[in-house]
């Protein structure tokens, strides 16, 4: 037998947000179907650098393993993208990982996004439910409707649509696509829709939809293929609507 | 009146339910999750979540939901609460509708309902494959309106160890530590609800997510509150296998008409689609005509182990069988099942449309857990609640596809509620209790987290989390003999010296993600241990729990809860009678119609 098959890694390290970066070289044992969370946590299990470094294993988010939660957004050789999805296979090496760069860094590749949370909020983006209490069925809701909202709504925050955004940066709040297209979702469910001013004003306010600059990169990062740039038109639509009945009768 | 305030640990269905409860009732809650709430493993699950609504003219009812729930649980399950379940399940079902949730509609634009495992009738609700996301994600709004409002204080990203408890022997609040700065910091409360879910990872690969250990659960157990029914371990038969992860493949498939097969003939090694259906051993519907596909998951676990280990039939003689959806429609596949569908395509590269998938059964969920009345949700520690996968209360032996899910909502709408009384009954509240409770609390967990940090040993977490791992899913899932779950019990205990010897190869402060899995590790070696010391005293077989040497289930001796309980460092197992009283037991069959 030849020598096993390795699979290099790069990996930018940072101890905490305030230290400098700096990069970091592994060489793991090559298995079929690996990816990217498998090789961290190879890392975890020895963790000694290539050229055989003690170091310690390196801090990361994920949860569900199966890209529904969101939890591992990095950069992948450049790329935003999901660390349990990504197959070592499909990547040439070294495969360069890095922290998301539009949020702040907690530790080497975990980021900070509650960013997007707060934003959810400002936006309030639910449906406002009287209660809990039994108060029969919901709206009826045609089967198109329901094909058309349906994507909307795997939205998992990964951020990676703001991540690729130029419009997202330190010197402006801009909310970004996942949140502009929850709007849309929130304000096409029927009871969603009797609250859909309330929505459109937050999203035209600072930071909000006037911000996009058209660039169109958010549709393409998006692991779930969401139609990013189709909801910021209709929500343009809607919130230019809005502006002119503000104008006319306001 | 004094304002009572409660803490709820564990953001996904069971504890967002239970925190919108508890402050729809006017009372402030903080909410602690070692994730952001909506990265709660509940966004894993696919299939549906079930109501007897009787949409399809069958004559499904609430009853019939009740029975098949029993009966598929092999009559373990105590009756009276998992009746009120069924009841309110089609309530529930209104309640996600009202709050937005996507479900899939028919023509009329009411709810479509879909079949899954041990029933006859369409009675599972979905949205698309990604149906716990959906559910999490409307349950998740609801809570970040209220935090909007601030009646809901989050505290995302950190870990709870452990309750604080009085010296009364009553739950005044919990220690937990802020996974950044590992600073260790005590809450307190008059109530605290946990709904800390699954416990996939003490079987070290499994469909769970990642923060799936069961440590909360543990760490209660050690401090007093019982755990029941731990032996009860469901196998979900189809999951695709995986060094990180078993990736399960919903019952959704079976339920849409995906069919388990393998080649008749051992070792075949042509393609699948080049086999002829004659020279296909549709096992499933050859040994229960009447279910076919749609038996339980214990049964169709099993069936599966028999055909792969006993008739060396697996595909191309390794352990695995075909679970093929290619003869369905494209549109319905995608329309219906798309999730998942995705999942297979992601991780193997191959479209599950067009050649069958490869699936071998994979540890999934905990029918047993926290100990909790047969009333409201409380353990028998006042003061502390439990409620979801967490807890034991409503899935007997085996617990029914789509049935965790409404499980979940409907024990957090309960615990919610049932905490709000408690506390607000209480004489005297959390802030009576001396500053002096919560600084030892305090300082012990301090103390055990810098002995962590320091230690130098040679042992790797990572390497005795695995070696668990492998010991339970080999000897404590399918198949238990007696003399290896003695075996597993005794290495357990040798794993747990080899623990104490651990190094974290991180001794820093921030962020150390290794000192949180070491404490969780310590934990989940605790639990594997009362599931193995629970499956070696059943001497019978029923639901999940399967022991060749006793393969009948044995009523006479052996209807009775487990409930294991840790005083002095030691596991002792009582038993306590099944509330039985609406439905008598009968022989469990799916060969035959009932
Ligand atoms: C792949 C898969 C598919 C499934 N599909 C279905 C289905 O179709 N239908 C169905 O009915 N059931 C299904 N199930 C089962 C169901 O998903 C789970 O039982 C259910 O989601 C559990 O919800 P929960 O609220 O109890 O816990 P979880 O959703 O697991 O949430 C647990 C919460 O506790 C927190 N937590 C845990 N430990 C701590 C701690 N120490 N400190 C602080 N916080 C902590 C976590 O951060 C999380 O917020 C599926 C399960 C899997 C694995
Ligand atoms: S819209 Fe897509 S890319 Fe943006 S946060 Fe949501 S899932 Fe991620
Ligand atoms: S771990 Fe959940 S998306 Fe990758």
């Amino acid at each position: 037998m030849g020598e096993t098959k390795k699979v290099i890694l790069r990996v930018k390290r940072q101890a905490g947000p305030k230290h400098a970066p700096r990069w970091e070289e592994f060489a793991l044992n090559w298995r079929p179907a690996m990816n990217v969370i498998i090789c961290l946590r190879d890392i975890a299990e020895n963790p000694v650098t290539r050229d055989g470094k003690k170091t310690t294993p390196v801090t990361y988010e994920s949860n569900c393993l199966e890209e529904v939660c969101g939890s591992c957004a990095m950069l992948i050789n450049g790329k935003a993208r999901m660390a349990c999805s990504a197959l070592v296979d499909s990547l040439p090496q070294p495969i360069r990982l890095e922290p998301l760069s539009k949020f702040p860094v907690v530790r080497d590749l975990a980021v900070d996004r509650s960013f997007m949370f707060e934003s959810l909020k400002r936006v309030k983006a639910w449906i406002p439910i009287d209660g809990t209490y039994d108060l029969g069925e919901g709206p009826r809701m045609a089967p198109e409707t329901q094909e058309q909202a349906y994507p909307l709504s795997r939205c998992i925050s990964c951020g990676n649509c703001l991540e690729v955004c130029p419009q997202v940066n330190e010197n402006n709040a801009f909310v970004g696509a996942a949140i502009i297209s929850q709007v849309r979702l929130f304000n096409m469910h029927p009871t969603g829709a009797m609250h859909a001013r309330e929505r459109l004003e937050a999203l035209m306010g600072p930071g909000g939809i006037a911000d996009c600059a058209n660039a169109q990169n958010c549709v393409k990062a998006c692991p779930k293929e969401i139609p990013l740039t189709e909801s910021i038109a209709e929500m343009n639509r809607q919130a230019w609507k809005q502006a002119l009945l503000g104008w006319l009768f306001g | 009146m004094r304002e009572p305030k409660i803490i709820v640990v564990g953001g996904g269905l069971a504890g967002l339910m239970a925190t919108i409860r508890v402050a729809e009732a006017g009372v402030p809650v903080e909410l602690f999750s070692i994730v952001p709430v909506k990265r709660s493993h509940s966004v894993c699950a696919q299939g549906g979540i079930n109501a007897a609504k009787n949409t399809k003219g069958e004559g499904d009812s609430t009853d019939k939901h009740f029975d098949d729930t029993i009966y598929g649980g092999d009559f373990l399950a105590n009756q009276p609460l998992v009746k009120r379940m069924c009841e309110a399940a089609p309530g529930i079902i209104d309640l996600l509708d009202r709050m937005g949730v996507m479900f899939n509609r028919t023509t009329e634009g009411l709810l479509d309902y879909r079949r899954f495992g041990g029933t006859l009738y369409h009675r599972t609700a979905f949205a698309g494959a990604t149906t716990g996301q959906q559910l999490l994600y409307a349950l998740d709004e609801q809570v970040r309106r209220y935090e909007a409002d601030g009646k809901v204080n989050k505290f995302e990203g950190w870990t709870f160890l452990s309750a604080v408890i009085d010296d009364g022997g009553i739950c005044r609040g919990i220690c937990a530590m802020d996974m950044r700065s590992t600073e260790v910091k005590t809450f307190p409360a008059d109530a605290a609800i946990f709904c800390t879910g699954g416990i996939g990872a003490i079987f070290g690969l499994s469909t769970n997510s990642v923060v799936c250990t069961g440590s909360a659960q543990s760490a209660l157990f050690q401090q007093g509150v019982d755990y029941a029914n731990g032996e009860f371990i469901q196998v979900h038969p189809t999951a695709i296998p995986g060094e990180d992860k078993l990736r399960l493949m919903s019952e959704s498939a079976r339920g849409e008409g995906g069919r388990i097969w393998v080649p008749r003939k051992p070792g075949d090694t042509r393609p699948p689609n080049s086999i002829l259906e004659s020279e296909r051993f549709y096992f499933l519907e050859e040994w229960y005509p009447k279910y076919g596909n749609l038996v339980p998951r214990d049964i169709a676990t099993r069936a599966i182990h028999r055909v792969v280990f006993q008739e060396k039939l697996g595909i191309h003689g390794q352990a695995a069988v075909y679970l093929d959806l290619t003869h369905i429609p494209r549109e319905v596949l995608d329309r219906k099942l798309e999730g998942i569908l995705e999942i297979y395509e992601k991780f193997l590269g191959i479209n599950p449309r067009k050649e069958p998938m490869k699936v071998f059964p994979g540890m999934h969920y905990a029918m047993g857990g926290v100990w909790v009345n047969n009333e409201d949700q409380a353990t028998n520690v006042p003061g502390i609640y439990a409620a979801g996968e967490c807890e034991y209360q409503y899935h007997g032996a085996n617990r029914l596809g789509a049935n965790s899910l409404v499980s979940c909502i409907f024990g957090g709408g309960i615990a919610g509620p049932a905490a709000v009384k408690y506390a607000r009954g209480l004489a005297q509240g959390c802030e009576s209790t001396p500053a002096s409770a919560f600084e030892r609390e305090r300082k012990r967990q301090a103390a055990m987290n810098e002995a962590l940090i320091r230690q130098e040993g040679g042992e790797n977490p990572i390497a005795i989390w695995r070696a668990m791992g492998e010991l339970m899913t080999e000897h404590v899932t399918v198949t238990r003999y007696n003399k290896n779950l003695q075996q597993v019990d005794a290495k357990l205990r040798e794993l747990t010296d080899r623990f104490r010897r651990i190094n974290l190869s991180d001794h820093t402060l921030w962020s150390n993600q290794t000192l949180n899995f070491a404490r969780e590790l310590g934990n989940m070696l605790v639990l594997a241990r009362v599931i193995t010391l629970g499956a070696l005293a059943r001497n019978e077989s029923r639901g999940a729990h399967y022991k060749p040497d006793f393969p009948e289930r044995d009523d006479a001796n052996w209807l009775k809860t487990t409930r294991a309980n840790y005083s002095n460092g030691e596991i002792k197992l009582t038993y306590e009678p099944v509330d039985t009283s609406l439905i008598p037991p009968r022989p469990r069959r799916y060969d035959v119609a009932r």
